[in-house]
């Protein structure tokens, strides 16, 4: 077997590196993380001209060498590494035609790093509509590179990329400029010290904490021949290296790059003159909210209905084809149902993961970033704040690593802090099952109240991440500096291909991350529900013979009473009622406190682990939905899922602080078990608050 | 005057820039002295300010841009 070839994407964010990326290795691609770090790792395999096999990495976009992230850390950890496996044999430089002198500072410094380097610039497409032509022969030689002018869009240019690639031992490790010459004497000095290591690698390690070899940082400052300046002089510095830098990608760009300015058309400024504007352009984005949750609501339904009933008839019909018995039943009351729980959901995780990589594709959500900086401020946030706001209505952790680009530290720890209360997707199906259950049906301005209830939750949501993120911000003593820069792309038509692999490939995530945890949580659950300690639960049927002995049961309703009283006495049934006292006071028995503690783990386990409770003993072919709507309150009377009982559950998810992988990944993002703690008992102690008023008021 | 200071539509070229308040993020992406600088559009209450510096096209805040000089340029 012949050796992969190691190659890695950099680039700016907003070049269409992914597009190159996705172009490149199609669906054979993996998203995981970086060992210890939850940075996301894309890498696929593309099959180059005469049988040759790349290995390529997508790393994460950043605007220069000069890391300010996590995100951004790891491009330069792996190309100041030589011994990781990843390390690229070649680099391939994504770069946008309409901002290529920007584009190019990455790429001189890349150079530097005398790692064999193809220039790819994309999004050609949009040259004849810019009025920009180039010199591409003259930009190579300048360059030290091989330039691939490609169009992701139009896919053009890929099939010449892959032969670059697969030629990469042609290509030059000249750097192209000299970027030492800011400051000669103290570069010499540097050059003596380590003969052996490459000038700027050593540059780079002295003005960014970077792991590399055995040259780190420390032993630079042990060399006593050898002094290092302060930091003002080394940021100085940096800024003379830029400077340098600009210089000669001007100088460059002067003779390689012609734009005439009469033949461009400008589409950004006519659509900026609505989107952004001080009153269109709030009107417009809270239209653009509004749409999408009326559209997840209406266009999920009729698929989930369906994922519903199929599940009930398959759990059904697992049982007349299997042998009975103990096994069967874990199938068909354990572990079935439990997986309808977590396949309902797919239709609206999908829904909104493409609405959500539609915004970010098409350029708008830098548009709403500035309309919402002002406001959001006011509030302790930033306005990129409103990213990981919108996000988390997907889920809360893709929404906290987002925040990563937040430049104040206080602005992004409130951020982080307030996220899980916006209405994730795993909230969704217990409000909708809730819903579904105690709102009436109808319509007003052709919106339905089942609708508006859903968007009033979702307002509720991110009025309560504003509201304690306003309280934060008064309480909270951290000065840090603030500063804010944001990048406004061009607006771009998304690409199909692309936002079907992000679709695609967070519920792929998602239904695999939660499938696990429910899964194995319907099976204990099951077990729990299945079996129970004493006499009470072992003797059943003779209790309950015994007690029913004056009445004239039918087969059936014998068999119902039995379940109960089975269940009831199971170790499920007896830990729900230890806790009932405690959850009485909202409305619930003791199945639904059952329910809420498995949802520490993760909310979505509720519908599971009702639709488990449910179907244990039950020999009808039900619907969750059905099950529950039948049950009734054992000590009121009357439906238990009414409408007190109902908006207090809503209210309780609303703000509860019931997700497992979101507290860890804010020990991970904030380095302290301190604030994960304090959001799980802050936030469940005000949902415990909330629900209570609310059911007592209501009842 | 400083960058705060331009009016939307309004030109200018970048002079000097303040170094201890602007970080070096800003100036890799084009805010350094000699480039040319445009007020595209401004949110409520001018902040923040959507810019086209050296053309490319960001979005910084008021109190950024009190620390960056500038001369407009008549047209």
């Amino acid at each position: 077997m012949s050796k992969q070839i190691n190659v890695a994407l950099i680039g700016n964010p907003n070049t269409g590196k992914t597009s190159v990326f996705n172009a490149l290795t199609g669906l054979n691609q993996k998203v995981g993380n970086y060992p210890g770090i939850t940075v996301e790792k894309k890498e696929g395999v593309c099959k180059l001209p005469r049988g040759v096999k790349a290995h390529i990495i997508d790393l994460p976009g950043t605007y220069s060498l000069n890391a300010s992230s996590l995100d951004e850390n790891v491009v330069i950890e792996l190309l100041l590494n030589k011994n990781d496996k990843d390390f690229p044999d070649v680099a391939v430089v994504v770069s946008d035609v309409e901002n290529l002198k920007r584009n190019l500072l990455l790429f001189t410094q890349i150079k530097d790093l005398e790692i064999p380097t193809i220039l790819v610039i994309n999004m050609s497409d949009r040259m004849d509509y810019k009025g920009i032509s180039l010199d591409i022969d003259y930009l190579e030689q300048q360059l030290e590179t091989k330039i691939a002018l490609i169009s992701t869009r139009k896919n053009k240019g890929i099939a010449n990329l892959k032969e670059l690639i697969t030629n990469f031992k042609e290509l030059s490790v000249k750097p192209c400029m000299n970027a030492s010459s800011i400051d000669k004497t103290y570069f010499n000095n540097l050059r003596k010290a380590f003969p052996n290591q490459l000038l700027y690698k050593l540059w780079l390690v002295i003005t960014q904490d970077v792991n590399f070899g055995k040259t780190d940082r420390k032993t630079i400052d042990a060399v006593s021949d050898f002094k290092t300046k302060s930091k003002a002089d080394l940021k100085r510095l940096q800024q003379k290296e830029t400077i340098k830098r600009y210089q000669f990608i001007n100088e460059t760009l002067k003779k390689g790059q012609t734009i005439d300015l009469k033949a461009a058309k400008d589409l950004r400024i006519k659509l900026d003159r609505i989107l952004t504007h001080k009153v269109w352009g709030y009107l417009i984005f809270a239209i653009i909210l509004l749409t999408i949750f009326q559209a997840i609501y209406d266009w999920s339904s009729v698929p989930m209905d369906f994922i519903d009933s199929t599940f009930a008839s398959f759990s059904e019909w697992t049982k007349t084809v299997l042998p009975e018995g103990a096994f069967t039943n874990l199938i068909a009351e354990g572990i079935i149902p439990g997986l309808g729980g977590i396949v309902i959901f797919i239709p609206q995780i999908a829904f909104l993961f493409l609405f959500i990589s539609i915004l970010e594709e098409s350029g708008y959500m830098s548009r709403v970033v500035f309309l919402m900086d002002r406001i959001m401020r006011r509030f302790g946030l930033s306005g990129k704040s409103v990213v990981p706001l919108i996000s988390g209505t997907a889920c809360a952790i893709p929404a906290i690593m987002a925040t990563r680009n937040i430049e104040s530290w206080k602005e992004r720890l409130i951020t982080i802090l307030v996220t899980p209360f916006t209405t994730c997707s795993a909230r969704l199906p217990v409000y909708l099952i809730i819903i579904a259950l105690v709102i009436p049906e109808g319509r007003i301005f052709g919106l339905s109240y089942q609708a508006l209830t859903l968007m009033l939750l979702y307002l509720i949501g991110f009025g309560a991440a504003v509201g304690s993120a306003w309280i934060l911000h008064k309480v909270l003593k951290i000065r840090s500096k603030t500063f804010f820069v944001v990048e406004m792309p061009n607006y771009k038509l998304p690409l199909l291909k692309n936002v079907g692999l992000t679709v695609l490939e967070k519920t792929k995530a998602f239904v695999f991350g939660a499938g696990k945890i429910i899964l194995a949580i319907s099976i204990v659950l099951w077990f729990l529900a299945s079996y129970g300690p004493g006499d009470n639960f072992n003797n059943a049927e003779s209790i309950v013979t015994e007690q029913y002995a004056t009445k004239d049961l039918s087969k059936e309703e014998f068999q119902q009473k039995l379940a109960s009283h089975k269940l009831e006495h199971s170790f499920i049934g007896i830990a729900g009622h230890a806790i009932e006292p405690v959850i009485r006071p909202l409305g619930y028995d003791w199945k639904i406190g059952i329910a809420i503690v498995s949802s520490f783990a993760a909310r979505e386990v509720f519908v599971g682990t009702l639709a488990t409770i449910y179907s244990v003993g039950s020999d009808e072919e039900e619907t969750i939905k059905n099950r529950m709507a039948g049950e009734v309150n054992p000590i009121l009377g009357g439906p238990l899922f009414n409408f007190a009982s109902g908006i207090s559950l809503l209210l309780f998810y609303a703000f509860a602080m019931q997700c497992m992988s979101t507290l860890a990944i804010v020990k991970r993002e904030t380095n302290s078990w301190k604030w994960p703690m304090y959001q799980l008992f802050i936030m469940s102690s005000f949902a415990y608050i909330v629900a209570l008023i609310a059911f007592q008021t209501l009842k | 005057m400083t960058l705060a200071d331009l009016k939307r539509g309004q030109q200018g070229v970048i002079t000097d820039v303040s170094s201890i308040h602007i970080p070096l993020k800003l100036l890799e992406m084009g805010c350094l002295p000699g480039n040319s600088v445009e007020l595209v559009q401004v949110a409520p209450f001018a902040d923040p300010m959507y810019l086209n510096i050296n053309g490319s096209h960001l979005a910084i805040r008021k109190e950024t841009a009190i620390h960056i000089l500038i001369e407009t340029v008549d047209e």
